[in-house]
């Protein structure tokens, strides 16, 4: 599949943007200006992004606690994600969500979902909908490893399968489910075979790898808009970061996330963008920088916005 | 004249004979049938889904078979499988899907079937849906109803499975609208504004008031949510009651008048949120007050309506709150031990006999 130029920067772009984010948020945690917790999706990249370029903006994701990557791939903005990071009226969720339930649904999106698996029948649904009403449109949920044992991402799965569906069940092995090893939770090494067990097709792809991820979802979104039913879609990927910021760590060895380190998605794909589309350092950079800016910007923005009013604490109860 | 007969083969509890005129809903000269309770909630789906596309069922074995219970029997044939959509036994996905069908502007009614099963998609219900538009500041609404029977007394024990009340579950999580009907009337006006709402609904059917029959306007009506219903008005003492429960408010009501009682009953037909000034106002009348509910007794439905008697009328009290409840047990099965787990009328007359001796 030949993929544009435009394309391919605004993949580098993205990417770029989800990293430079996800370290500016760090920085904000450690330093004491989040509460809560952040979950990274630094090392991720390739993943969201290969998959939310796959889709439109009328295709819908669903998040979870780890979605500030998919936001950024499916296209939001880093100010309102900031300041939702900050608990700031101008955040996407009005500072009610936080970091965990990012959601911009403007983009396209049925919300981040910080149950892990829960956001999976709800794709299930909103595909049923799109069946329905005879929309070529797609729905995405996003796990991760440890969300394809729960009930939700099983009995999500089946009906989808049996219905046939337009989702796409996007499974992000990034190893661990917090401190638990995927290998010791589940018997196979091959996640894409649980799909067998539904009927629907499982595929496997490299999650450091943003084209491979971009050609695979495309494929399962062009089969689910053909009114063919559902795909598993595992994307081999790797947290660089803790489960959350500043944690511990004590379940893997510095030995094993440095050699993940060394297949850091986004100088791989800088280097192949000089390579192949032959594409100038300085050109690239100057997207590092720009997102730099954009960033900091960001900062700024939700610094300076203001908290929700506490007389506005019961709004959004009942619609 | 009602009647109160004691049967204990068939129900191991007091089984009173309910004249469909003890609630009369329809003034005379309205066009209006008599349905049952649960050709109320029939008609009521019926109506919105030829209203409005956007309608459609999800459940267990919901299509031909027409539900556990029969209410969406004949819809299948009607409106097809594509609308009236039978589903593997997922109850977590159920729910789930109807909430990413309505966020996507589809109107889902969905059905568990038996409220006892819920506790399998609790996690969709009170941590998914109920949330989703407050954590999501508003940027996306949930306007689906989930139908679910419960209750006890369906003509048979059932056990501790399947004859629960579980209203307050509900209740006690923000972000969810609760109704439990105790009319035909009440249950077609309310279910066609459960499915006009824009919020999730808990819309809970008491299994034993199924074949319980009411007058129903022929022209199109829709009820409030959010307001308790004065059944009967009265100038002594009120009892709050919900469900069937309500009928035992309104049986010993009747049979208290003889004795020179004048009893108001406000039916908390919608559990949540709770119309509390109507029950502030009702016993800031009478001064007395008996709080009647089938759902189990510690933390229960009585006791929230309980402290809004404390708030709002604590000095025009003459008599101690009574409240009158489930049996705080597992219900049991055999009828020997079956028998009493719940309020009757002969109870609820004691009740109000107790209060008014204050």
């Amino acid at each position: 599949m030949e993929i544009d130029r435009k394309t391919m920067l605004e993949m580098y772009r993205r990417m770029v943007r989800i990293r430079q984010f996800e370290l500016a948020a760090m920085d904000l945690f450690k330093r004491g200006q989040v509460k809560g917790a952040i979950h990274t999706y630094i090392g991720q990249e390739a993943s969201g992004v290969g998959v939310c370029m796959a889709l439109t903006t009328e295709d819908l994701i669903a998040g979870t606690h780890r979605s500030h990557g998919h936001n950024i791939a499916k296209g939001a903005e880093t100010k309102k994600m900031m300041a939702e990071i900050l608990g700031k009226e101008t955040g996407y969720c009005k500072g009610r969500g936080g970091s965990m339930h990012i959601a911009a649904f403007e983009t396209g999106s049925l919300g981040a979902l910080a149950v892990v698996g829960s956001g999976i029948p709800l794709a299930v649904g909103a595909g049923l909908a799109f069946k329905m009403r005879r929309e070529m449109r797609v729905a995405v949920p996003f796990t991760g490893d440890a969300g394809s044992n729960t009930g939700n991402w099983h009995e999500g799965l089946n009906l989808a399968a049996v219905w046939d569906l337009p989702v796409v069940f996007v499974l992000e092995n990034n190893h661990y489910g917090v401190s638990t090893n995927i290998e010791d939770v589940v018997k196979i090494k091959d996640l894409s075979q649980r799909a067998i067990a539904y009927g629907m097709p499982g595929v496997c792809v490299d999650g450091f790898d943003v084209v491979a991820v971009y050609q695979a979802a495309w494929e399962a979104v062009d089969r689910a808009r053909r009114g063919e039913g559902p795909t598993l879609l595992v994307t081999e990927s790797y947290r660089f970061e803790g489960h959350y910021a500043g944690e511990p760590e004590v379940y893997r060895s510095r030995a094993e996330v440095d050699e993940y380190r060394k297949k850091d998605p986004i100088p791989r794909f800088r280097d192949s963008l000089m390579v192949q589309e032959k594409l100038e350092p300085t050109e690239l950079d100057a997207i590092d920088n720009e997102i730099r800016q954009e960033i900091a910007e960001a900062i700024e923005y939700a610094r300076q916005s203001p908290e929700p009013d506490l007389s506005t604490a019961m709004d959004y109860i009942y619609a | 004249m009602a009647t109160i007969s004691r049967d204990t083969t068939s129900l191991g509890a007091t089984t009173p004979v309910m004249s469909p005129d003890l609630i009369r809903q329809v003034h005379d000269g309205v066009p209006a049938k008599e349905l049952t309770y649960q050709e109320a909630i029939r008609e009521a789906l019926r109506e919105e889904m030829q209203r409005d596309e956007n309608v459609f069922l999800m459940g267990e074995d919901i299509g031909k078979h027409g539900g556990a219970f029969g209410v969406t029997r004949t819809l299948f044939d009607q409106f097809g499988p594509e609308r009236v959509r039978n589903t593997p036994i997922s109850e977590n996905t159920i729910v789930g899907a109807a909430t990413g069908a309505a966020l996507v502007g589809m109107r889902p009614v969905i059905e568990i079937m038996f409220v006892d099963f819920s506790g399998l998609a609790m996690d969709q219900i009170c941590t998914q849906a109920a949330k989703l538009r407050y954590m999501t500041g508003g940027q996306c609404k949930v306007p689906w109803v989930l139908r679910m029977p419960q209750g006890g007394g369906a003509g048979k024990s059932t056990a501790a499975q399947h004859s629960q009340s579980l209203e307050t579950w509900y209740a006690h999580t923000p972000g969810l609208k609760v109704v439990l009907p105790s009319t035909p009337y009440d249950a077609k006006g309310l279910m066609k504004a459960a499915i006009r709402d824009d919020s999730p609904v808990i819309f809970l059917e008491q299994k034993f008031l199924y074949s319980f029959r009411g007058l129903v306007p022929e022209a199109e009506y829709v009820l409030p949510l959010s307001q308790c219903d004065i059944k009967r008005q009265g100038m002594d003492v009120t009892v709050v009651a919900s469900g069937y429960m309500v009928w035992h408010a309104m049986l010993a009501a009747q049979i208290m008048e003889k004795q020179g009682i004048d009893v108001e009953v406000i039916d908390v037909r919608t559990i949540a949120p709770l119309d509390e000034k109507t029950i502030g106002s009702s016993v800031r009348k009478t001064g007395r007050v008996v709080l009647v509910t089938e759902a189990c007794r510690d933390y229960g439905p009585a006791n929230e309506w309980g402290m809004v008697v404390i708030e709002q009328a604590f000095e025009y009290l003459k008599a101690p709150v009574r409240r009158l409840t489930g049996r705080h047990s597992p219900i049991p099965f055999a009828n020997s031990i079956e028998n009493g787990v719940w309020p009757d009328t002969q109870a609820v007359i004691q009740s109000l006999q107790e209060v008014m001796a204050w």
